[in-house]
């Protein structure tokens, strides 16, 4: 089994308990084992970084290094991590001074980093390492009929790191048509969600999700498939607010990309947490009924 | 410090050590204000924001709403033609305006950003219920009861504990920002 040092980050532990489970399910369909980091702490989220940047690449460099003990690609379910975990890693590499300055506090927990260190979005992990043909051999319920709008948002995508597509990518959209699903193509798909506006702003947080649920409901999806605990919270559990707000009256569900994966794999979807969303998935349930072939 | 520090190149000198080039490459052109998906709820729009700096409007920098709308969505920043990291520089301006003790103050991100560094260092995590009242206030008796009855839900399908974790080794954790701040305690 291939390993990986696995960040759930603090949303997977509450709000966003559904991804840690059907990551660790998913995973294990396919030969991987995501192995949690021992006593990670908060990576800080956005808001540390509003206060004080150098304690913020404190508390990353802390979980990157307890990954580098480990000797294992770290990686994050959450595109905030993610994105928290990448940049600091690329910091450290290039700024000799703060990287010595971090281990100076390290050493008060007999940590240090030397890196570079693998950085690792869990949606990378499935599509570049496992790939999109391995997968399809595992798949024993093809999300057939299913149209699943992909929603990438910003933190896997931006800032732009190399010369990857940032305005129109497609792994996604590859990944859910390997499960069996049709991927739904709409202009939102790397749009914000608002994330931690939701509770700093939220008139213009639920204007966002607004507009997402309408390209997504437009285009006549199913479900919208997310890669980040934020964007998930925001577009399900607000979505009764922006009904309330706008006079609208979606009931459009909103999954983890696990979830579905995991449902294509066969776990069986209590196991992926189905069932603890807000916004019913009973209009899934042919689906997650459909029988198992092969 | 120099006494004659413009405020502009007091700014400046915060992105020094940042990605991208320096607003004063601005060519003012608005691909980010067009981008920006928080610009209609934004006192300034991000391309006037930088003229303001520009021209060392300081108090009407510090009084404006717009780096706490920001959502940190990065797109101004992957459109700009000038190669301006723009969500950092919003980044900076709400650290600035913190540091300053500035900033309007019917705000929520500013008590909301300090709870959240506060829990952290009693805790090691995040954990929502505890950053609740550095914001629920602000949303009026509905908005309160809205807030308690999710809360409730989310407890029943089991998305949310009832106690916040707490990381084992909380006191190296403590010790190391120390080393970073060696002044004033994280409690
Ligand atoms: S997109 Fe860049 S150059 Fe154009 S106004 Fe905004 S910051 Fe200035
Ligand atoms: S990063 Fe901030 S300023 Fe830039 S487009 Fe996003 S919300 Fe607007």
């Amino acid at each position: 089994m291939k390993q990986y040092a696995y960040y759930p980050g603090c949303s997977l532990e509450s709000l966003a308990k559904s991804y840690h489970l059907s990551s660790i399910e998913a995973a294990r369909e396919l030969g991987l084992e995501l192995k949690e980091i021992e006593d990670w702490n908060c990576c800080g989220a956005t808001a540390y970084f509003h206060v004080d940047e150098l304690l913020a690449y404190t508390l990353v460099a802390r979980n990157l290094a307890l990954a580098e003990k480990e000797n294992l690609d770290f990686v994050a379910p959450c595109s905030g991590c993610y994105k928290n975990a990448y940049f600091t890693n690329d910091y450290l590499q290039q700024d000799p001074g703060l990287a010595e300055h971090i281990n100076f506090a390290l050493e008060e927990d007999n940590l240090h980093i030397s890196g570079p260190i693998n950085v690792r979005h869990l949606i990378e992990v499935f599509v570049e390492d496992v790939g999109f043909e391995e997968i399809k051999k595992h798949v024993s319920r093809p999300l057939k009929d299913l149209r699943v709008a992909p929603y990438y948002g910003c933190q896997l995508l931006r800032p732009k790191k190399d010369s990857e597509d940032v305005e129109n990518p497609q792994f996604f959209e590859d990944l859910l048509s390997a499960i069996g699903s049709d991927p739904v193509e709409y202009g939102s798909k790397t749009h914000c969600c608002g994330s931690s506006l939701i509770i700093t702003n939220r008139e213009a947080a639920l204007d966002m999700v607004y507009k997402l649920l309408q390209d997504a409901a437009n285009r006549e999806a199913d479900v919208i498939a997310t890669i980040c605990p934020l964007c998930n919270v925001n577009l399900e559990l607000y979505q009764k607010q922006v009904n309330r707000e706008f006079g609208t009256d979606f009931s459009m569900p909103v999954m983890y990309f696990t979830q579905l994966l995991g449902l294509a794999l066969g776990v069986e979807p209590g196991r992926l947490g189905i069932g603890k969303d807000f916004v019913s998935t009973d209009s899934m349930q042919f689906i997650m009924q459909n029988p198992q072939s092969s | 410090m120099a006494a004659k520090l413009t405020f502009s190149k007091e700014i400046a000198n915060l992105l020094y050590a940042m990605h991208g080039n320096p607003i004063k490459d601005c060519i003012q052109c608005g691909t980010c204000s067009g981008t920006c998906p928080a610009v209609e709820f934004m006192d300034h729009s991000p391309r006037e924001l930088i003229a303001m700096i520009g021209a060392n409007l300081k108090d009407e920098v510090l009084h404006s709403n717009t780096y706490w709308s920001c959502a940190s969505c990065y797109y101004c920043n992957v459109r700009c033609p000038a190669g301006i990291d723009i969500a950092d520089l919003m980044y900076a301006l709400k650290r600035y305006s913190m540091w300053k003790d500035q900033y309007k103050k019917d705000l929520i991100g500013p008590k909301f950003s300090e709870s959240f560094v506060k829990m952290i260092m009693r805790t090691g995590r995040s954990f929502e219920p505890v950053l609740a009242p550095s914001y629920i206030f602000k949303y009026g008796t509905r908005g309160i009861i809205q807030e308690a009855q999710t809360a409730s839900a989310l407890v029943l399908k089991g998305r949310l504990p009832l106690l916040p974790k707490k990381i084992k080794r909380l006191e190296n954790l403590k010790r190391m920002v120390r080393r970073i701040i060696p002044i004033g305690e994280p409690s």
